[in-house]
């Protein structure tokens, strides 16, 4: 079975982010970029899958602008076998949406012959928290979403998905998308053998066009603003006073 | 001229920063703390070197290393200087004089090394022999086809932890018409070797828990297979081996100036006196300016010595200068940070304190700023008969 892990390059979880003077959006010049950590952690399980024998090929996508590349050279380090690179806009700032990404996903899906899609359950920078559910229904395959674990047996994929309130253990029948959550794993390092590794292995590069899939945005973003800043806090003497000023403040 | 970093270099560099943010910063307080480094954390850390492929990086591919360039194995080094030296060290990076072990002393030494499996250390320093190498007093003579071993080495870091040692001995004295001058062997032992001991060394201000230690030589025999190089021929082997640790003390205080700095950038901006953030005071704000501008220098200065070694370029010169820049800033670097940090840098809720501390150790070991400066005016003047 052919895994396929798509991977998309986001703002580094580190950075401190600001919003650009005009509102249009994040400022992501010369600002450090990452793999959406989520993303990372559907890569490792894609590898243990492998490791398992349940997988035969880790295949990982990105889909944006050139630069992209680092990032598939890292989950290639980490230790899918390929990579594919669909380069579908030149500029840093333009996000492709959730749709046009699923489309073009949808495709490399079919060339492939993949399995089973391994997914972040959102990108951090903009938690759209879609494209995994979109791919699904374009390929009219089962989804399982928030995965924190993730069996394969047989005919099935059963997953234990995180909700409000608790843990919900679903059987989807395969081929499936699976979008992953925080606690499925813990992503491995590169190991020094894979970096050195990874420069061999097979990068394809694409073009969103290759795939007849028009990427012009059909959202359109109103406004961007920072967070309000978080007021000073008290600090309080005893609990009496804790008490006292709750209540003052009619919050008990 | 090319600037950038390889796909490859870049994931390096992040690997081992992620890393020691990971495996070593949760750990660096209790051990600044105790001043110890607990026996299965300093084994864990070795464990997960090891499964990265990271353990002995800087050794050729034939004897099981990852057969990393100067250049590659600086980055490591600069980013590991970001972390606790006590904790790094378990980052295992065997002396690469091991190179020069033969025969059967590569099945007993190098390749267990570069395996992880036993760790060594290096002794050259004594009391009386510190910048002038060849004043040392520790000797060996022969005895039948063995050596003995009578002196003592001190400040060996690294001794504590170590399996076996690289020692320097005097094996006799040439007459020459400068006066006398003494012959170095350097001799591999094994901890535990009759004769040889290894007491608890001095408590130093700089790294915590990175201890040092002082070896006794009682009477200590050993027989021709110990030698490494050729008899007499120590200086041989320093000469060919030893330039590059200079290079990483360059490095790490490129790594930890960093760190330091990011701690001095923050602050900066976070803390309000008289009403606005004190980065926007000039008084400030030039220091950081000033910080970043030498940390950057330091950094290509560093980066470029490597690259040079790389090329097999003379790079002696150029090596003594990143060591004495690169440690001469994160003095500078640390100092200022505590200085914006102000009477809260002093105390040791903050690593300010320690990187401040840390940093005075490495304008000495290695190699002293005088030393280096020494190295580089006599690579200029030397050829002008001055």
């Amino acid at each position: 079975m052919k895994v396929l892990v798509p991977v998309k390059r986001v703002i580094d979880y580190n950075v401190k982010v600001r919003v650009k003077s005009d509102g249009s959006g994040v400022d992501l010049a010369n600002v450090k970029m990452s793999m959406n950590p989520f993303d990372e952690i559907a890569v490792e399980e894609a590898i243990r899958l492998k490791e398992a024998g349940t997988a035969d090929e880790v295949i990982a996508v990105s889909i944006g602008v050139k630069q992209a590349q680092e990032t598939l050279r890292t989950a290639l380090a980490m230790g899918a076998d390929r990579a594919i690179l669909v380069v579908a806009a030149d500029d840093v700032h333009q996000d492709i949406e959730p749709l046009a990404v699923a489309k073009i996903l949808a495709k490399v899906v079919e060339e492939e012959g993949a399995g089973l899609v391994l997914a972040g359950k959102q990108a951090i920078d903009n938690d759209m928290n879609a494209t995994g559910q979109m791919l699904s229904a374009l390929l009219g395959w089962s989804q399982a979403t928030f995965a924190s674990d993730l069996k394969i047996e047989g005919e099935h994929a059963v997953v234990t998905r995180e909700v409000d309130g608790g843990l919900q253990t679903i059987k989807v029948k395969m081929p499936a998308i699976v979008t992953v959550d925080l606690r499925l794993n813990e992503p491995r390092y590169a190991s020094l053998p894979n970096i050195m590794k990874a420069k061999k292995k097979p990068l394809d590069e694409k073009t969103a066009a290759d795939y007849g899939i028009d990427v012009s945005p059909r959202l359109e973003v109103v406004k961007t603003s920072e967070p309000e800043t978080r007021q000073a806090g008290e600090i309080v003497p005893d609990v009496d006073t804790l008490v006292a000023k709750l209540k003052e403040k009619g919050i008990i | 001229m090319q600037f950038g970093l390889t796909d490859e270099q870049q994931m390096i560099v992040s690997t081992v920063r992620s890393f020691v943010e990971k495996e070593i910063y949760p750990y660096e307080a209790e051990v600044e703390r105790t001043g110890e480094v607990p026996e299965e954390l300093g084994q864990e850390i070795k464990r997960k070197t090891i499964e990265l492929g990271f353990y002995a990086c800087n050794f050729p591919e034939e004897v099981g290393g990852a057969g990393l360039s100067h250049l590659d194995f600086t980055l490591v080094e600069r980013e590991l200087g970001r972390g606790s030296m006590a904790l790094t060290h378990f980052f295992g990076r065997p002396q690469n004089i091991l190179m020069a072990c033969k025969d059967e002393q590569r099945d007993r030494y190098l390749l267990p090394a570069v395996r992880g499996e036993r760790m060594d250390a290096l002794a050259m320093t004594e009391p009386d022999a510190g910048s002038d190498v060849r004043g040392m007093k520790c000797q060996a003579v022969r005895d039948g086809g063995d050596w003995v071993i009578n002196g003592s080495k001190h400040f060996i870091s690294g001794a504590e932890h170590a399996d076996f040692f690289i020692v320097f001995v005097a094996t006799g004295v040439d007459e020459t018409p400068k006066g006398p001058k003494k012959r170095i062997t350097s001799f591999l032992v094994d901890r535990g070797t009759p004769g040889f001991e290894v007491r608890e060394g001095y408590r130093s201000v700089s790294h915590r828990g990175y201890k040092n230690c002082i070896l006794y030589f009682d009477n200590c025999r050993l027989p021709d297979a110990q030698v490494l190089g050729a008899v007499d021929g120590g200086f041989d082997v320093m000469n060919e081996w030893l330039y590059a640790t200079r290079l990483t003390v360059a490095a790490f205080s490129v790594g930890r100036a960093r760190r330091c700095f990011d701690y001095a950038l923050a602050y900066s901006a976070e803390r309000k006196q008289f009403g606005q953030a004190i980065g926007k005071f000039q008084g400030v704000s030039f220091q950081v300016a000033d910080m970043i501008t030498e940390i950057d220098a330091a950094d290509w200065l560093t980066l470029s010595a490597a690259w040079r070694l790389d090329q097999d370029l003379p790079s002696n010169r150029e090596i003594a200068s990143a060591k004495l820049y690169a440690t001469e800033m994160l003095a500078r670097v640390t100092d200022t940070t505590l200085q914006i940090y102000g009477g809260m840098g002093l105390m040791d809720d903050f690593p300010i304190e320690r990187f401040w501390r840390d940093a005075r150790v490495e304008r000495i070991w290695d190699g002293t700023s005088e030393i280096q400066r020494h190295i580089i005016s006599r690579d200029l003047l030397r050829p002008l008969g001055a």
